[in-house]
């Protein structure tokens, strides 16, 4: 008999399985099951952008591409983030194509962090920071961000958890799960930080075409002084509705954008083919796909919260991404049994604060990115729900 | 406002409440905006979606082209306000086709008694010159919804991360 559980990598044994799955293997098995815990948009990608994935098939174009990406999908992926976002990037040595913003995520930190490096973490976040740092031999250090905040990482939250070891800050905003928002005055208090301390920034912009109300996301790159010690992270997977093509990028200084080339390179060589012929299409003539679904996504968004707080699910207004994080403090459970009854008994699916983070507890993943009809009968169950656990 | 009868459009069950929400608008002024748009005949009333098909006996529906000889002052209003006089007539269209000016869907209890319809009460009109009669076998899709079980309306996505 091998002993297989004790050949696995050390590090990664360590690692628990991400808090989400669990919940997802409890609606999976029931039938019936209302869920707003999927966090991929619920469009299709739109059907121009398809079909020039399609075209690219039937001209026979099956073969890798160049390893940081087509020069074209580069050049396009400069244009647009000086467009959208007023911020230049060298398309021959300061971007990326990855798989995903995930690759980008894990090439990133893989790149910059020596065994004790520190990373600072927000939470609550995206789940995959902490394991990614762990793996890359250096020391997650959590910032717990708070609601009376906006969930907004602080000037003076980021300085206390500062040491000579720190060497990188992950700044997930739009948040998942939180849909919190940093505004440009928030940036340039954390930009006064990084620059005082000297450390760098990874800012995962993946939900940066999803912000409501009239400001747009303001890129950590276009900060002052900013864009030399950022690596922006972003895709096409929230933009544009692309989640099952698997594309992403980088965008930062060039040795370091070298650096994680060379990793991506013998990891993954290059980015999907098909996708990359896609995503051209895609910003070139996607925007105005982006602000159809926005408006959408900003609908749903605001019927949700309105009709929590008036369930007396409080939440602060979530300003971007496709989740609310209502408080559900009201129900006197933590968050894991909160979520476990919900879906035991009325059978409606989200995901417990917890799972995002420990400073999650007395909160919860609500995801909007589904139909208002379906929306409306998850609402109908989780107020009876409420009513009947005693509100 | 055109997103609210964008959203009423796609479904008339939400509250005024929940409407004003989504519009980030005062509660009174949707009220205010939905009678603007009744009295305007804007709004003309909110039906149930009914997938006929699977109901039994509901009957048969056909898709009536006629074509029609204009009359110098009114054009083909005439013939369209009598054709849609009649209850089983569901709706009427003036279309921009070479080959036919109106367009009627009516609903029968057999094809039989549609094409009756047809022959005794439609193709008999003064101006009318001439009808192409379509059965309709199957819908599917009505006012924005898909009647048939389609793949796509099933959950596809994966739970992941």
């Amino acid at each position: 008999m091998i002993e297989y559980n004790s050949l696995i990598n050390k590090k990664l044994s360590g690692i628990k399985p991400s808090g989400i799955r669990r919940f997802f293997d409890i609606a999976n098995e029931m039938d019936h099951v209302i869920s707003l815990s999927i966090g991929e948009p619920d469009f299709t990608t739109p059907w121009h952008v398809r079909q020039e994935g399609i075209e690219s098939l039937r001209r026979g174009h099956t073969w890798y591409s160049p390893n940081s990406g087509f020069a074209e999908l580069r050049g396009q992926i400069s244009n647009y983030y000086a467009r959208r976002f007023n911020v230049e990037y060298d398309p021959g040595h300061e971007i990326l194509v990855t798989v995903g913003g995930s690759e980008a995520i894990d090439l990133c930190i893989r790149a910059l962090v020596n065994e004790g490096d520190e990373v600072l973490i927000p939470q609550p976040a995206f789940v995959c920071y902490d394991p990614m740092t762990v793996m890359a031999g250096g020391t997650p250090v959590i910032i717990e961000t708070k609601a009376e905040n906006g969930f907004r990482l602080t000037a003076k939250e980021l300085e206390e958890k500062i040491t000579p070891k720190t060497k990188l800050l992950i700044l997930p905003f739009p948040n998942n799960p939180t849909g919190a928002v940093m505004r440009r005055e928030h940036l340039e208090e954390i930009a006064k930080v990084i620059e005082k301390h000297n450390i760098l920034v990874l800012s995962d912009e993946i939900y940066g075409e999803l912000t409501y109300g009239k400001e747009r996301h303001v890129s950590f790159a276009d900060i002052k002084g900013m864009k030399e010690r950022t690596i922006v992270v972003s895709g096409f997977s929230k933009a544009y509705a692309m989640t099952g093509w698997r594309l992403g990028y980088a965008l930062g200084p060039a040795p370091v954008i070298s650096a994680m080339t060379k990793l991506h390179q013998y990891a993954i060589m290059s980015a999907p083919t098909t996708a990359q012929y896609a995503a051209i299409e895609a910003l070139k003539h996607g925007d105005s796909d982006i602000e159809h679904m926005r408006e959408e996504y900003d609908i749903r968004r605001r019927l949700i919260v309105d009709e929590f707080c008036r369930m007396g699910l409080t939440c602060f207004e979530p300003e971007g991404a496709f989740y609310v994080f209502p408080s559900i403090k009201i129900s006197g459970m933590d968050s894991e049994t909160f979520c476990e009854k919900l879906i035991y008994s009325q059978k409606v699916a989200i995901v417990p604060g917890t799972a995002f983070g420990d400073c999650g507890e007395g909160f919860a993943r609500v995801s909007y990115s589904y139909s208002l009809k379906h929306i409306q009968e998850a609402l109908v169950r989780i107020e009876k729900f409420l009513n009947e656990n005693g509100k | 406002m055109n997103r609210l009868l964008d959203i009423l459009s796609r479904n008339a069950d939400f509250t005024t409440a929940q409407l004003a929400a989504m519009l980030g608008e005062s509660e009174d002024a949707v009220k205010k905006q939905i009678e603007d748009y009744k009295e305007k005949g804007i709004i003309k009333g909110s039906n149930t979606l009914i997938n006929w098909d699977k109901v039994e006996d509901s009957g048969v529906t056909a898709i009536i082209e006629l074509k029609v000889t204009p009359k110098p002052e009114t054009g083909f209003d005439d013939t369209a306000k009598i054709v849609m006089s009649y209850d089983n007539v569901e709706s009427v269209y003036l279309a921009a086709s070479s080959r036919y000016d109106l367009i009627a869907t009516v609903k029968g209890r057999t094809i039989q008694e549609i094409a009756e319809f047809v022959s005794k009460r439609l193709s008999t009109l003064d101006n009318v010159i001439g009808t192409a009669t379509s059965f309709i076998l199957t819908q599917y899709k009505g006012g924005g919804v898909c009647f048939v079980d389609s793949e796509e309306q099933e959950e596809q996505r994966s739970m992941i991360l």
